[in-house]
């Protein structure tokens, strides 16, 4: 009856009580004479965070978590019996939950066959044969599923207005523009299963009253326009798409068009001009595209990730994705976590899950020996979120009252080397390239505060700078035409509201805390610690250090540029940043 | 070429998208395809063809970032800079490239080898940081690997492989 048990205190916060644990589990052990047969292993990761102490045994592979003291004596008896203790056995439910990716790694995304074979098209003919579109949109009401491209409308809602539009003709489109740098959730469904994609677009066809759909996709992602080509030949082949599809009165088909580079046409009115073949400008709304859309009519556009749940809540209802998630935001959110992150991918939990289970549950924290310092979600229309409000569940509401957005979800890990004042001048940096140009204060307001920010970057900021940032914000949110301006200071807004310290560290004190704003760094070589090996000598590109390997060396502050790779290449350490 | 050649390349590259509404983006896409830019005696035939005028044709060229007015480099190299890639080192990759071609964004090399180009977000954020040279995709590049990369497709590298 030889066991392993593995240990190890999951708390991210506090001292790490994994060593002292062991040693009253072994004790234990002692005093029954099972130390022999049962070894025991302290791990340093069992990819379960903030469960307390938590124990596996192997190979009964029970799991424990938040074990105490008074446990332990249960978990021996029962490793014996081989029957699990009840009082703290823990299923390791995977946080995650597959709607939206459900075929994507499962099916072969060439093969229509595949994806009926795995319930694929039977929403579709179970709306062409049992539901009037009205029911259609009921049952869209019923599963209060919110547009996932950012704004989180209700789509349902979206669907019947643009169904009582008055119109000859009306049209869906599918937004796949996936404009947020740093996320690449549409990408990975439209490329692993396109045709979920296409069979919520022609339910939404159904639903709306439409006979024409167009996907609009970015032209950076080859593979996705390939794959929904050959998708979309393949239902005409099936009868899926054309005319009277599935012997119905319903005909419905699809186009693909190319964006071409211009983040700005993610958003819906600059979308329909680009369809259209003009530049990418936004227009006011009202009117709405519901209302007068592409080429002046009734249009419904949806993001990707919602089509893609559509099928989904039609062939299992309404009442069941409304079960999922939490009050006011249902089914599950697809995020891309990514960078500093130990394991970066894709994740999709119900919605409600806290930013800490995805985080450190799912994507096993920071890269080794960093720590988290914040993550951004909704991209350059988003904020920041420090590690102090983890518990923070993801939903529309409440990531929206932490100063930042759903957005489409991407989710970017900062660790404790990313400067906040870097993070939101590469957001308004992105944001002022992408503007349109068209209306002035995001055209002027975006490149002020960009060289306010520089400014501060480079140690020339003063305290009023901060206050001039707050107003030029203020002033975009309220009066630029579409969602770029009015979301643009986001970034700069929230990194204020929660690192104002580190602000007033740039501009009172010239210093950058995280180290990365290079003008405000200087580089020294300390004597102490010194080992006189001349790496750095050898390492500065202009011949800023100098010295020999008696004497040691030093850096002429005049000359050094603040490349940081004396600093990189030092083996002891020796050269100081700060 | 000549103009009569010209005009029928053209001509059959836009008949498939003729009397289609909106038209102009995805056969700009398709000329980019065939010519790696879209060249100005290419625009003029475009504008008779689809009875668009010259001025329209540019605003959209010119609007998205996309489209090329100047022929590329034979070898393009896209740095990432999207959010991922940028905090994970792209800038670094890209003043090490902008170091050893000796060009800028948007500049082709003097030998018309490479173009380096900025991209935002390739959509594999998870290999950041990202270089893209052609078709082919380095993902958690560090800066030491630039110049064993970019050698890769350096003339000589090219000519030897030929031979
Ligand atoms: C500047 C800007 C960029 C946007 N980019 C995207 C995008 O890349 N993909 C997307 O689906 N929605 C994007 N949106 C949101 C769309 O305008 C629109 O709300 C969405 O596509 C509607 O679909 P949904 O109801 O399914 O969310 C963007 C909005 C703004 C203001
Ligand atoms: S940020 Fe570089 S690939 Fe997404």
């Amino acid at each position: 009856m030889a066991k392993t048990v593995f240990i190890k205190d999951t708390a991210i916060t506090g001292k790490d009580r994994t060593r002292d644990f062991y040693g009253l589990f072994l004790g234990v052990l002692r005093e029954k004479g099972l130390d022999t047969t049962i070894q025991l292993v302290r791990l340093a990761d069992m990819g379960i965070y903030s469960a307390g102490i938590a124990v596996r045994v192997l190979p009964d592979n029970h799991l424990y978590t938040q074990v105490g003291e008074s446990d332990i004596a249960g978990i021996v008896e029962s490793i014996k019996t081989g029957q699990p203790y009840q009082p703290r056995l823990t299923k390791q439910a995977s946080t995650q939950m597959r709607i939206v990716l459900r075929n994507c790694g499962v099916i072969d995304p060439e093969k229509i066959e595949d994806y009926i074979a795995h319930d694929g098209y039977h929403a579709l003919a179970r709306c062409l044969t049992e539901l009037t579109p009205e029911q259609v949109i009921q049952e869209m009401k019923t599963s209060g599923l919110r547009g996932r491209g950012g704004a989180g409308f209700p789509t349902g809602m979206k669907w019947e207005f643009t169904r009582k539009s008055a119109g000859d003709q009306r049209y869906i489109i599918c937004n796949g523009d996936e404009g947020d740098p740093g996320a690449y959730m549409d990408r990975s469904v439209l490329e692993g299963d396109p045709h979920s994609v296409i069979e919520g677009m022609a339910i939404g066809g159904y639903a709306i009253g439409a006979s024409k759909g167009f996907f609009y996709i970015r032209a950076e992602y080859p593979l996705a326009i390939e794959r929904i080509e050959k998708a979309i030949k393949q239902c005409h082949d099936n009868g899926l798409l054309g005319s009277n599809i599935l012997g119905s009165q319903f005909s419905f088909d699809v186009e693909i068009r190319l964006g071409a580079g211009a983040f700005v046409c993610g958003e819906e009115t600059a979308l329909l001009a680009s369809i259209e073949g003009k530049r990418g400008y936004p227009s006011p709304r009202p009117p709405f595209p519901s209302v007068k859309g592409l080429w002046g009519k009734p249009t419904c556009i949806n993001n990707v990730e919602t089509l893609a749940n559509i099928p989904v809540i039609l062939f299992k209802g309404g009442e069941w994705f409304s079960k999922i998630g939490t009050e006011t935001s249902k089914g599950t959110k697809v995020f891309a976590v990514t960078g500093k992150v130990k394991r970066s991918g894709l994740v999709e939990v119900p919605m409600g899950t806290t930013i800490e289970d995805i985080v450190y549950g799912i994507s096993g924290g920071a890269m080794s020996g960093k720590s988290v310092k914040a993550i951004q979600t909704g991209g350059p229309s988003g904020g920041v979120i420090p590690k102090d409000y983890f518990q923070t569940r993801v939903d529309y509401e409440s990531l929206q009252k932490m100063g930042s957005i759903m957005g489409s979800g991407g989710m970017i890990v900062m660790d404790e080397d990313d400067c906040m004042i870097d993070i939101a001048k590469f957001y308004l940096g992105f944001c002022v390239d992408e503007s349109c140009g068209k209306c002035a204060p995001c055209r002027i307001g975006g490149t002020q505060m960009l060289r306010l920010l520089e400014k501060i970057s480079e140690g020339r900021g003063v305290p009023k700078d901060l206050e001039q940032l707050a107003m030029i914000s203020r002033a975009m949110q309220k009066a630029s035409l579409c969602g770029l301006g009015q979301t643009a200071p986001n970034p700069v807004l929230s990194t204020l509201n929660y690192y104002r310290a580190e602000y007033d560290a740039h501009v009172n004190d010239k210093k950058c805390p995280a180290c990365k704003c290079s003008k405000l760094l200087s580089f020294l070589i300390r004597q102490d610690k010194c080992v006189k090996c001349g790496m750095c000598f050898k390492a500065c590109p202009v011949g800023a250090i100098s010295g020999n390997r008696e004497k040691g060396y030093v850096i002429d502050q005049e000359k050094c540029i603040r490349c940081g790779q004396c600093f990189e290449v030092c083996k002891p350490a020796a050269v100081l940043r700060q | 070429m000549e103009k009569a050649a010209l005009e029928q390349e053209v001509r059959q590259i836009a008949d498939s998208w003729k009397g289609k509404d909106g038209n102009l983006i995805m056969v700009l896409h398709q000329i980019q395809n065939r010519y790696g830019y879209v060249p100005r005696n290419v625009s003029l035939v475009l504008s008779e063809i689809l009875n668009v005028p010259l001025a329209r044709i540019y605003e959209v060229i010119t609007f998205y970032h996309f489209f090329r007015l100047t022929p590329p480099g034979k070898h393009t190299v896209s740095v990432c800079m999207g959010t991922a890639c940028y905090l994970k080192g792209g800038p670094e990759l890209l003043g090490e490239l902008e170091h050893l071609l000796c060009v800028k964004p948007g500049e082709s090399t003097k030998d018309g080898q490479f173009y380096l180009e900025v991209v935002r977000c390739l959509g594999c954020c998870g290999l950041a940081p990202v270089v893209k040279i052609g078709d082919k995709v380095y993902g958690g590049v560090k800066k030491k690997d630039i110049s064993g990369i970019i050698a890769h497709y350096s003339k000589e590298a090219e000519a030897k492989a030929a031979a």
